[in-house]
């Protein structure tokens, strides 16, 4: 094993007797672009709809949920997909989040939310850990839509004109505080505010 | 006796499908059993956040606001996040009214009693619909100046 180990280094750490400095460094570039845009795909492809309701756990209990709901059924057509709300689309935070998501490749291989039962159980800790999230980054992911700068407060009705203008311009409030379950049921919401 | 008995079933059997097929369902209208009646178109509730009249002082008040999707279950009561009396101060939503808060023997509780918890039980939208049937319903002010009047003009004669 030592062995071909130092052999591979050997052959990595030898000289190109064969090709030249300018096609080796095209084929790296080419290469690096096909790699780079491969790993990107991937990952895009993991943020599909298809992909999320693969497996039984999000297409039975929590994209029901969203079916009902305008971020899903509108007048005009516009739908936010799972990955919209669930994902940062920022690259760096994208990459941190799936990274933190492979705990979910766990829990799918010892279901730990296999039956609807333990769903419901362990729901409020999942919830909890959304609206953690979101609070954590303003929200930053209804945002990424519905802009603050961008609200006509005169189209909005009294009620959310109020709220909107007040404590969601000073800060005091991000979205999700009082947005919560707008997407999907809520669990047991005794004791959260 | 029995004969007549057979009769009376036969002609009952007869009649009860001919009496179906005129409409004898209010809330089907004309439509024949077999075919599919065109459901009313929806409307869209009013959202103008303008408190509406009471008809009668006991009148539960209707809602001046959408209400899509307000989630009102054993988890979680959406319309409370607003009118609850804790919430009050920051949605300056009315507060659900004291009678909510107590129970049957009129004792008050600390929560919404469990038996008005469904808020849309009493309390709906509106919309813009076109009434179904004629609305005969007078306000008793109405009643009232009307019986008034009918007195003073009985008293004149």
């Amino acid at each position: 094993m030592i062995r071909f180990v130092k052999r591979f280094w050997r052959v990595l750490n030898s000289r190109s007797r064969h090709f030249t400095l300018g096609f080796l460094l095209s084929a790296g570039f080419v290469a690096g672009i096909i790699f780079w845009g491969g790993f990107n795909t991937a990952m895009e492809l993991t943020n599909t709809e298809t992909f999320c309701t693969g497996c039984h756990e999000m297409r039975e209990n929590v994209f029901v949920e969203l079916q009902g709901t305008i971020h899903f059924t509108n007048r005009s057509g516009v739908r936010a997909k799972c990955s919209d709300c669930h994902v940062p689309h920022n690259w760096t935070h994208k990459m941190a989040r799936k990274i933190q998501a492979s705990k979910e490749v766990w829990g799918k291989i010892f279901g730990t939310i296999s039956t609807r039962e333990k769903f419901v159980e362990k729901r409020l800790e999942l919830a909890h850990r959304e609206w953690a999230r979101m609070k954590a980054n303003n929200s930053l992911e209804c945002r990424n839509c519905h802009e603050f700068e961008y609200m006509d407060f005169t189209r909005q009705s009294k009620r959310a004109a109020d709220m909107h203008s007040t404590v969601l311009a000073k800060g005091e409030k991000t979205c999700i505080d009082c947005h919560k379950g707008i997407a999907h049921r809520l669990p047991d919401m005794a004791g959260v505010e | 006796m029995i004969r007549t008995l057979t009769l009376l079933i036969a002609l009952s059997c007869i009649a009860a499908p001919a009496a179906a097929q005129k409409g004898g369902d209010a809330m089907r209208g004309p439509t024949a059993i077999l075919d599919e009646a065109k459901p009313p178109e929806l409307g869209n509730a009013e959202n103008r956040d303008l408190r509406r009249k009471r008809s009668y002082p006991m009148q539960p008040p209707t809602i001046p606001h959408k209400i899509d999707n307000y989630q009102v279950d054993l988890n979680n009561n959406k319309c409370l996040s607003c009118h609850s009396r804790r919430r009050t101060e920051e949605s300056q939503a009315p507060m659900v009214s004291v009678t909510h808060y107590m129970d049957r023997d009129g004792n008050f509780l600390a929560e919404i009693s469990p038996r008005r918890y469904f808020c849309d039980a009493c309390h709906v939208v509106q919309t813009e619909g076109k009434p179904l049937v004629e609305n005969t319903f007078q306000d008793v002010d109405a009643l009232l100046s009307k019986g008034r009047s009918a007195q003073k003009s009985g008293k004149k004669k």
